[in-house]
């Protein structure tokens, strides 16, 4: 049972971001693209900044003060991240540069390991690229096949293929949580169940779903789960892949080189237990570091918060748009189905050219195929605009953004 | 009702485009499109004595790219293969008559490189870097 939620003071949130004091020609920053990435608080920035200038030095092998604080706060950020989600056990938490890097190690390590000639890799039609273009590369290498389960008319995943194509032959399922173009959530709790059944492998793209609702790898039951440290307020450059660790024990290393090895010899090598297997080299430290800061922001808000935040500000989005004239909203229309991203045409005015006249406005939304363009191809839209919301963001900025839509719309109009 | 970028000029020539379609026999004909947003512009070139005697383009994408596209193709008529060979950057955006920032002039400049790969293909010379660099 979820405890009653405590409205955000966005407010007064909004002064932890500096850059939302900034002006965009001349006008003040609505910054609406949050599915591509968020921004910092003042205390992510900080953290970076204290370790360059406070404790600066590589982790795990130093026998000085410098290398143990920096080592000690690597590892708290580690630990930070797994109670997050929660993790059964901190060492399932491998660092890496970002949710595609997470994703391509499965594909490279266990994927190279299990998948062989004829065998089924599924995937949704709705993946962002890094959950497709790892899998194909896969597939071609062993021979393997590709499927893909289909949307429905209002943008959700169709149940009837998840258990059509899901069968004997398929090793693998991978499914994003969060569509970062329809919005849509994925029951990916039931997916699961329906690859596990089977024998298959379940992998979560996450990075769409980390940043804006509170996950749980346990209850989720996925084996792998991946997603990105700057989509929810860390820097760029650090990702994490989770994987239950008796899987993480078992498949071969990614990357070799320093820190992942316990003993190398002119003949071969020993690896490190789990997570250190995976991380090999100088790995972003600092990234790391600011990735727990973020974690601790989030936490203190409170996840449910800051999903009821842009599902309020959602569907009032969903609302104005819905009377601005010539404009087609994608995704599902049950707000309790989506997150707060609204990829949307405005009559036949090029995604491109909406998002210039509404930069010249101050806003900053996407514009194009989102890295999406198998699910482009299959509703047969060139390109859309989307904006995208977070903590931040307000009633009052919406009605900006609604503003700039018309004025879009009669300067084409003519 | 103002926009910075989007002058009456460009989108008079976007809603009504001038020498839009197809030529019967065409002496050449190029294509290419920007990978970034998917526009295609296709352009095709009748050839008399060395100069460009007619024109049309053909197409799909934003406003800028289309307009742009529209515009060279008046701006051409008569010249010679080598003065389009000379055309760079500024007399997109002189035509354009404004600068629709780096993020955008990828879309100002894919007519002209159609055109110029209209050109050294019509001539059979191997295409320029400069050419291939401009979208």
């Amino acid at each position: 049972m979820v405890e009653k939620v405590t409205t955000i003071n966005v407010s007064k949130l909004r002064e932890d971001f500096p850059v939302l004091k900034r002006q965009v020609n001349g006008k003040p920053l609505i910054y609406f693209d949050n599915a591509a990435t968020s921004q910092k608080p003042e205390s992510v920035i900080e953290t970076t900044d204290r370790y360059y200038r406070e404790y600066n030095a590589n982790i795990h092998r130093g026998i000085h003060k410098l290398a143990e604080e920096a080592t000690l706060a690597h590892e708290e950020a580690r630990e930070k991240i797994a109670k997050f989600i929660n993790a059964k056990h901190t060492e399932e938490i491998i660092f890496t540069r970002n949710a595609t890097e997470a994703i391509n190690l499965v594909a490279y390590t266990w994927g190279r390991a299990n998948i062989g000639k004829g065998d089924k890799i599924v995937l949704t039609i709705m993946e962002h690229h890094s959950n497709i273009v790892p899998w194909q590369l896969l597939a071609q290498e062993k021979g393997a096949n590709v499927e893909y389960v289909k949307i429905d008319n209002g943008g959700l995943l169709r149940l009837d293929e998840v258990h059509e194509l899901i069968d004997e032959r398929t090793k693998i399922v991978c499914v994003t949580q969060a569509s970062n173009v329809l919005g849509t959530i994925n029951p990916v709790k039931e997916i699961g169940k329906v690859a596990h059944r089977y024998g298959a492998m379940f992998l979560v793209d996450a990075a769409q779903s980390v940043p804006h609702m509170r996950v749980d790898v346990r209850d989720t039951d996925s084996d792998f789960f991946a997603f990105s440290g700057h989509k929810m307020l860390g820097p760029t450059g650090i990702g994490v892949l989770h994987g239950k660790s008796e899987h993480l024990r078992r498949m071969p290393p990614f990357l070799g080189g320093g820190e992942m090895i316990r003993e190398v010899h002119t003949t071969g090598a020993s690896w490190k237990d789990i997570p250190y297997k995976y991380e090999a080299g100088t790995p972003n430290i600092v990234g790391a570091i600011g990735l727990g800061t973020a974690v601790d922001y989030l936490s203190k808000i409170g996840m449910e918060n800051v999903h009821e935040h842009e599902r309020e500000i959602s569907k009032y989005a969903i609302g104005r748009m819905s009377e601005v004239k010539d404009l087609t909203l994608y995704g599902p229309r049950d707000i309790a189905q989506r997150v707060g991203v609204l990829s949307f045409n405005l009559g036949d005015i090029h995604a491109h050219d909406l998002a210039s006249i509404l930069d010249e406005e101050g806003i900053a939304i996407r514009s194009g195929h989102h890295c999406a363009q198998p699910l482009m191809e299959f509703l047969n839209v060139p390109a859309m605009s989307r904006a995208s919301f977070y903590i931040y963001n307000t009633k009052e900025e919406v009605d900006v953004f609604i503003n700039a839509l018309e004025k879009a719309r009669k300067l084409f109009a003519r | 009702m103002s926009s910075e970028i989007y002058k009456d000029i460009i989108l008079d020539y976007y809603r009504n485009p001038r020498n839009f379609g197809d030529l019967q026999d065409p002496d050449v004909r190029a294509k290419d499109s920007n990978p970034l947003c998917g526009d295609i512009i296709e352009m095709q070139l009748k050839i008399k004595d060395g100069k460009v005697d007619d024109i049309r383009f053909k197409g799909k994408g934003c406003a800028i790219s289309q307009a742009s596209a529209s515009m060279l193709t008046e701006a051409v008529k008569g010249k010679t293969l080598d003065e389009i060979k000379a055309m760079g950057k500024p007399n997109v955006l002189e035509l354009l008559g404004i600068d629709p920032g780096p993020t955008r002039i990828k879309c100002a400049l894919l007519g002209l490189k159609v055109l110029k790969l209209s050109v050294y293909g019509y001539l059979g010379q191997a295409v320029t870097d400069e050419v291939k660099q401009l979208v």
